[in-house]
């Protein structure tokens, strides 16, 4: 007969058997056992966030540096929906995390106890999958089903919350190896005639004139080899390839077929042969509103092929022609395999000729600016960052706004899991903890956060976390005293009216970080910007370097809400279509 | 097709009825994540049923009567499926032939001057007397959704009535081998 251990030495056993090194956690009355056996060892190691909205973002960013699964504990009530944001977040974004929550005792169950909330029913919506565990000899089965769903099919945020009684309650433990998980409740590729679909897919791309790659976040999802399959087929095809916000990296930007990110700030010639290809080859990415613009306009006269995990994904708003419902490193590494072994090849002139037409749009150059004046341009402060970082083993996360996608178009990824940044659900706060949580992955590279100063400030508690565990994080402010993207909205929807867009009462950056006895930084010219950039890489500490830059830069190019790909805003001065314009401010 | 501004007006099929049969572990939770599933993402539901078909192995079928164009129950059905103790989901409507039926419970108000004709419209339904007590009258009728419709608009017309329904319940005909 097993021997029986408490709840708390089950779910500490689980994480060990799962490999789990790391746990991003905050205590509480209801995972107080769990917190004791936690003392008990060496094997995992916790580290305490500020605020558990931290822990959730954190184990986001330590799971997308690396592809492992995050882990998150908290407590019941506010711990618990203090975490519902990142839970969403990692849905949006297809992240695997693994979140424990503590809950009141069971007798206490919808007493509205203490610290009770209905943790299950808060989460339902922003989880793959959630368990409340009433019986302690479930509890290895649920952790282990709970790591394998967390990161099957499309990985996503699983939920177990454990009354304390459960935690205290003797049981005993069961081995990954001696459960079984039905298979309806994990991933299987649903759609039968995928083998025929893929040899369509490939002969179609093999008679494209003017093809294009989208390339999205479920390249890097499928892993580090998914990246390298996905770059030698666009090197075989030799059409041009742009990708998502989330799948910058997958082919490194330096790439003669790269044609950089697309989508609403994306880059000019990116979109032009979104609009103009006549196949389309959609590998991980899902038809995101900020990608498409508006759907009737959008890429009319193409053929499209959709690769996508989630068969949901598939015609949910862009109508496709081929879809392949599958992992993406084993559906290209098939395409591969056929177009290697038929000798496909696009014809070589109309191939030639599209290029011509993708290179003409490239001399627009729509990620010019000017550099005159003393003040410092965003965009050139990224673009410093980017010569000083390159030859550095470097993570960079963000935040969310004007920041987050001059980051995108002017930090040039080289390799997937470098660039994390909050996609689907645009989460302000996002890039600091998932920071932290690359840097206790990477604990040699530098991990810089590109941030705005409104965004830095919704989780500015973590430095806390930052300074106790000596993580050398770099902190980027770009600094314009503005929520910057909602001041370019109503400067260019709502008529100049910079409604609550302004921070007044901005704290000195430079004392915040002394403050935390980090080292703090600052440039308020373009003289001092090498240095200050400088310094920041070459410290030990954490870092905060607060750069000002000009307060009323836009993000260019752009694709207002509404309009088509081959409607792009290049600058400010362009003459808008009002009526689309107006139409538009309706949309997010 | 779904209510999304970005959305394109092209091709969408007409907005017609379609009957989901569901089957989930009976787990706690299930039923609030499947119609959370539609509450969230803005579908309807026309009716729910839902009862444990198997004891052994706590399996349960949920029937979710909708509406909706083509496009958007096909989205509906692949959304169920992303729940994980969802096994399957078919629709019958596209599985070609099913039967259905649902359960009526009518309080009939009787008394000696519409007892007559109210016993006619009842056997011409095939409506059945289940309870008689404290001058109340209770009939069960079972059927399809437009028979029930209709016995209750001739009662209705005779006498006040107080109606219970289970909304449809429905199983595909179609010799499906498959089928857990």
């Amino acid at each position: 007969m097993k021997e029986e251990i408490t709840g708390s030495d089950i779910v500490l056993k689980c994480l060990a058997e799962q490999g789990v090194e790391v746990v991003f956690g905050y205590p509480g009355g209801a995972v107080l056992p769990i917190y004791d056996t936690m003392f008990k060892q060496n094997s995992i190691r916790h580290i305490l966030v500020r605020q558990e909205g931290g822990a959730i973002h954190a184990a986001e960013g330590y799971a997308r540096s690396t592809g492992k699964i995050g882990v998150v504990l908290v407590t019941s009530g506010p711990g618990a929906t203090n975490v519902v944001t990142g839970l969403t977040d990692a849905m949006m974004d297809s992240v695997p995390i693994v979140c424990i929550t503590g809950q009141v005792p069971q007798h206490l169950i919808g007493s509205d106890a203490f610290q009770e909330c209905d943790t299950t029913g808060i989460t339902r919506a922003c989880t793959k999958h959630n368990y409340l565990v009433k019986d302690v000899n479930k509890l290895s089965y649920v952790f282990h089903e709970a790591f394998q769903i967390a990161n099957n099919g499309r990985p996503g945020p699983v939920l177990i919350d454990i009354p304390k009684d459960v935690q205290f309650a003797k049981g005993k433990y069961e081995s990954k190896k001696s459960i079984t998980i039905p298979s309806h409740r994990l991933f299987e590729p649903v759609l039968k005639n995928n083998s025929e679909n893929i040899k369509n897919a490939v002969e179609l791309i093999s008679k494209a004139k003017k093809p294009i790659f989208y390339i999205g976040g479920g390249c890097i999802n499928s892993g580090k080899e998914a990246s390298i399959k996905v770059t030698e087929f666009v090197e075989l095809v030799g059409a041009p390839a742009t990708m998502t916000l989330m799948g910058l990296g997958v082919i490194p930007s330096s790439h003669k077929q790269s044609l950089g990110m697309l989508g609403m700030h994306g880059m000019y010639e990116a979109n032009m042969a979104m609009h103009e290809c006549d196949v389309m080859i959609n590998i991980g990415a899902r038809f995101d509103d900020r990608v498409t613009g508006r759907l009737d306009a959008f890429s009319p006269n193409s053929k499209k092929i959709h690769i996508d995990i989630d068969e949901s994904n598939i015609n949910k708003t862009i109508n496709v022609d081929i879809p392949l419902v599958g992992d993406v490193k084993l559906m290209v590494n098939e395409m591969l395999s056929i177009w290697k072994k038929n000798n496909f090849s696009v014809n070589k002139s109309n191939l030639e000729s599209w290029w011509k037409r993708v290179n003409d749009w490239k001399e627009i150059d729509c990620l010019k600016y000017n550099q005159e004046t003393k003040n410092i341009k965003p965009q050139y402060a990224i673009q410093k960052l980017y010569e000083l970082t390159k030859n550095r083993d470097t993570f960079i996360t963000t935040e969310v706004g004007q920041h987050q996608m001059w980051a995108a178009q002017y930090y040039k990824f080289e390799k997937p899991n470098r660039w994390l940044t909050s996609g689907g659900l645009g989460t302000m706060g996002y890039g600091f903890p998932a920071a932290i949580g690359a840097q206790i992955a990477n604990p040699n590279a530098l991990v810089i956060d590109i941030a705005g100063d409104a965004s830095i400030l919704m989780n500015i508690q973590e430095m806390s976390t930052a300074v106790q565990y000596r993580l050398p994080v770099k902190i980027f402010i770009l600094n314009n005293e503005y929520m910057g993207m909602v001041r370019q909205w109503q400067e260019l929807l709502h008529g100049g009216r910079y409604s609550e867009s302004y921070t007044d009462s901005l704290p000195d950056f430079v004392k915040l970080a002394e403050s935390y006895r980090a080292l703090g930084l600052r440039a308020k010219n373009v003289n001092e910007l090498d240095d200050v950039i400088e310094e920041m890489i070459n410290s030990d500490k954490t870092v905060i370097a607060d750069i000002w830059v000009d307060k009323e830069e836009n993000c260019f190019p752009m694709i207002q809400s509404g309009s088509a790909h081959n409607e792009m805003l290049l600058s400010k001065d362009q003459e808008q279509d009002k009526k689309s314009a107006e139409k538009g401010k309706i949309l997010v | 097709m779904n209510k999304s501004v970005y959305d394109s007006p092209d091709k969408t099929s007409a907005t017609r009825k379609h009957i989901l049969t569901i089957l989930v572990d009976n787990e706690p939770g299930v039923l609030a994540k499947v119609i959370g599933m539609f509450s969230g993402r803005g579908y309807n539901i026309d009716s729910l049923n839902v009862a444990e078909v198997s004891n052994d192995e706590h399996i349960s079928r949920i029937t979710i009567v909708t509406h909706g164009t083509a496009e958007v129950v096909n989205q509906i059905e692949k959304q169920l499926l992303r729940i994980v103790p969802v096994h399957s989901v078919s629709n019958l409507d596209q599985e070609g032939s099913s039967v259905e039926a649902e359960v009526a419970l009518v309080n009939i108000f009787l008394n000696d001057e519409n007892k007559k004709n109210i016993y006619q419209v009842c056997d011409f339904y095939r409506a059945r007397k289940i309870e008689n007590e404290n001058q109340l009258t209770i009939f069960e009728i079972a059927g399809a959704s437009q028979r029930i419709n209709s016995f209750i608009k001739e009662i209705d017309e005779i006498t006040k009535v107080e109606i219970v329904r289970s909304g449809p319940v429905a199983i595909s005909t179609k010799n499906n081998d498959k089928e857990e």
